[in-house]
């Protein structure tokens, strides 16, 4: 019998990670030499990546297809509204306020993984509807008026600014570094295998609901941290637009244009949806519509997306997601 | 509240004429379409735009656009989405999505971002009622809504039970590889299908046009409406289509009678209860009904115990 020693890093990987490393440490440090329009641009770019890999992460990975994860991104910025009402530090709330959307997750997530397909994806949409008409009820939100976080202006401008950049990129760095963890760890390994075939997972002894339930927590509390970091680049808070279907529509196009199931598509995904809407935003809903056109063109021509395309012809993968099985004779390849 | 009542079953007339379209494709084609609100939308702005650019009258403009739908919703299946279902639940998923996404932003460049209604084209009859003896009044245009969607579903229901068609529809939703093997062309089932439910979704918006203002943006809204409906009244049912529709509507008026929020919210709980109900429903017969939820033993079989009985007094 042959013993394989298990490899995870590749090559290429080990290369990726530092280089990731080196751009992390570049961006900490650029709000020293760039100009406050260059940092509000990032902030948003920082909120797009960690959206698309949220949503792949539970799409792509765990094959949940959510329609309502806006439910998540508006709750987040709700709370941090009402832990600062309550008198904590903006700064905190933002955090404390994502942590506890990620806890309304949980109940969330008993009833809505029991459904299947489309149910769920509609399901997840009508919890998000309803999330958003309670949040409305309550007299800080004003209703349709909304609200606006105004305990921030007692911070200077460019402080402000910096501070919202910082928390965006530690946000991101976090939770890059949480996906890759988990993708590796044999929940990953699990959550693929549940996507693929459900039955045959449960068959094989994997706690079908507690992984599904793992992966929807995480996804909820990344859309919640982006939703309270937008929050504090944006100030506002308008129910119809934090609780807004458009999150969706954005996670969705990034992560398909990117490609599904694939660590660095959804990123590369946000660069180019960030990079649309800087060229063509002007254009309002012809450039919208345009989104839309693409959106169905990968679906139906590319449906695995430019990263998951271009490795599918090269073999070049940055982050392998699998393991590589070596003996001294032979190099196998294993996902 | 009697009033809320009434209002509430005849809006259900509206949700089973939208609902009926996507649950035939559900059943039939075996996706939800998540454009169907966006196109019974488009179906209303084509209807407006019959009526007041080529100045047709109401009932000739919604009697010349459900053919177009159906139309549109032939070519829509054989281009975009007998593509994507090959691909498993999540392609027709996200394709559906991003045509809602292009329906919406289209009509809002095309059609403009102003609310729009049909009523100031249909005369009195959009606030126009009749009494009944007991002093309560019913608008007539939610009585020809709910008597056109007992129509619509009845037609339907006939060209199911007896038409070559409805018996290729039938055999292709329960085994579509079967229904092939038996010389039915299931893709052209598709198509019809597809035909069929974007005609519906067109006449469904043509009515929403009559009650209410629209507006581009307005097709999620309904799609959610529609979905509730289905799931209320028992997913791949005709006829329970029109029975979720009447929950949806009475729970929408009476949550209207507490606030204004109260009606979308009041649909949706009531939507979410019956899911919930359901898997519960589900959950303890996989565990041997209540007892088994509470982990007790099972009683044995009453009926069972009866016969040995008789058995044993007729030995005797």
């Amino acid at each position: 019998m042959t013993t394989y020693a298990v490899e995870r890093w590749t090559r290429s990987g080990r290369v990726t990670v530092g280089a990731a490393a080196g751009v992390l440490l570049v961006l900490a440090l650029l709000p020293t030499l760039a100009t406050g329009l260059v940092i509000d641009k990032l902030t948003t770019l920082f909120i797009y990546i960690l959206l698309a890999v949220m949503w792949n992460l539970l799409a792509g990975y765990a094959g949940l297809v959510s329609v309502g994860q806006q439910a998540f991104f508006g709750v987040g910025g709700y709370l941090a509204l009402r832990l600062v009402d309550a008198g904590m530090t903006p700064y905190l709330a933002l955090i404390v306020g994502a942590v506890g959307a990620g806890l309304v997750a949980i109940p969330i997530s008993t009833f809505a993984l029991r459904l299947k397909g489309g149910e769920f994806a509609i399901a997840m949409w009508v919890i998000a509807e309803v999330l958003r008409i309670v949040v409305m009820f309550d007299p800080l939100v004003q209703g349709e008026t909304g609200t606006s976080l105004l305990a921030l202006n007692a911070f200077d401008p460019d402080l402000r600014r910096n501070l919202t950049y910082w928390l965006g990129l530690g946000a991101l760095a976090l939770m890059l570094s949480a996906t890759m963890w988990l993708l590796r760890s044999r929940i990953g390994a699990a959550a693929q295998a549940i996507r693929d075939d459900e039955e045959a997972a449960a068959s094989i002894g994997i706690d079908v609901m507690r992984v599904k339930q793992i992966i929807f927590v995480l996804a909820a509390f990344g859309c919640a941290l982006a939703g309270t970091i937008w929050l504090a680049s944006a100030i506002t808070f308008l129910p119809r637009t934090n609780f807004g279907v458009q999150w969706t529509v954005f996670m969705l196009f990034m992560v398909l244009v990117g490609g599904l199931k694939t660590f660095e598509g959804p990123i590369i995904g946000a660069i180019i949806f960030f990079l649309l809407q800087e060229v063509f935003g002007d254009l309002g809903v012809w450039y919208l519509t345009g989104l839309g056109v693409i959106a169905v063109g990968f679906a139906l021509y590319l449906p695995d997306g430019l990263w998951g395309t271009w490795r599918q012809r090269t073999g070049i993968d940055l982050l392998s997601g699998g393991v590589m099985l070596k003996n001294p004779v032979t190099v196998k390849r294993a996902t | 509240m009697l009033d809320a009542l009434i209002q509430g079953i005849l809006l259900g007339g509206y949700y089973a004429i939208l609902a009926a379209g996507l649950s035939l494709m559900f059943g039939v084609v075996r996706f939800i379409n998540l454009a169907h609100g966006d196109l019974a939308i488009y179906g209303a702005y084509l209807v407006l735009f019959a009526v007041e650019v080529l100045g047709l009258s109401p009932w000739v403009a919604v009697a010349s656009v459900v053919p177009v739908m159906a139309l549109l919703g032939w070519l829509l299946q054989a281009t975009l989405f007998a593509r994507t279902i090959k691909g498993g639940f999540l392609l027709p998923l996200l394709t559906t999505f991003g045509l809602g996404a292009v329906l919406q932003n289209g009509m809002f460049g095309l059609f403009g971002s102003d609310t729009k209604s049909l009523g100031n084209h249909i005369g009195n009859l959009s606030w126009a009622s009749w009494q009944l003896p007991v002093g309560i009044s019913v608008g007539q245009l939610p009585v020809i809504t709910f008597a056109v969607a007992v129509a619509v579903l009845g037609s339907l229901q006939l060209v199911l039970s007896f038409s070559k068609l409805g018996r290729a529809i039938r055999a292709t939703s329960s085994d579509p590889e079967a229904a092939e093997l038996s010389g039915i062309d299931a893709r052209a089932v598709h198509r019809a299908a597809a035909a069929i439910a974007v005609a519906l979704a067109g006449l469904a918006g043509a009515f929403l046009a009559m009650r209410a203002l629209i507006n581009p943006y307005a097709g999620p809204t309904q799609l959610i409406f529609a979905f509730e409906a289905v799931v209320i009244g028992g997913i791949g049912s005709l006829w329970g289509t029109l029975v979720g529709g009447i929950v949806l509507g009475v729970a929408q008026s009476f949550g209207a009678t507490i606030s204004a929020q109260g009606f979308q919210l009041a649909g949706h709980l009531v939507f979410l209860g019956v899911l919930g109900g359901r898997l519960y429903l589900a959950h303890s017969r996989n565990l041997g009904g209540w007892r088994g939820v509470l982990g007790m033993p099972a009683l044995p079989l009453k009926s069972a115990t009866q016969l040995k009985k008789v058995t044993s007094e007729g030995r005797s």
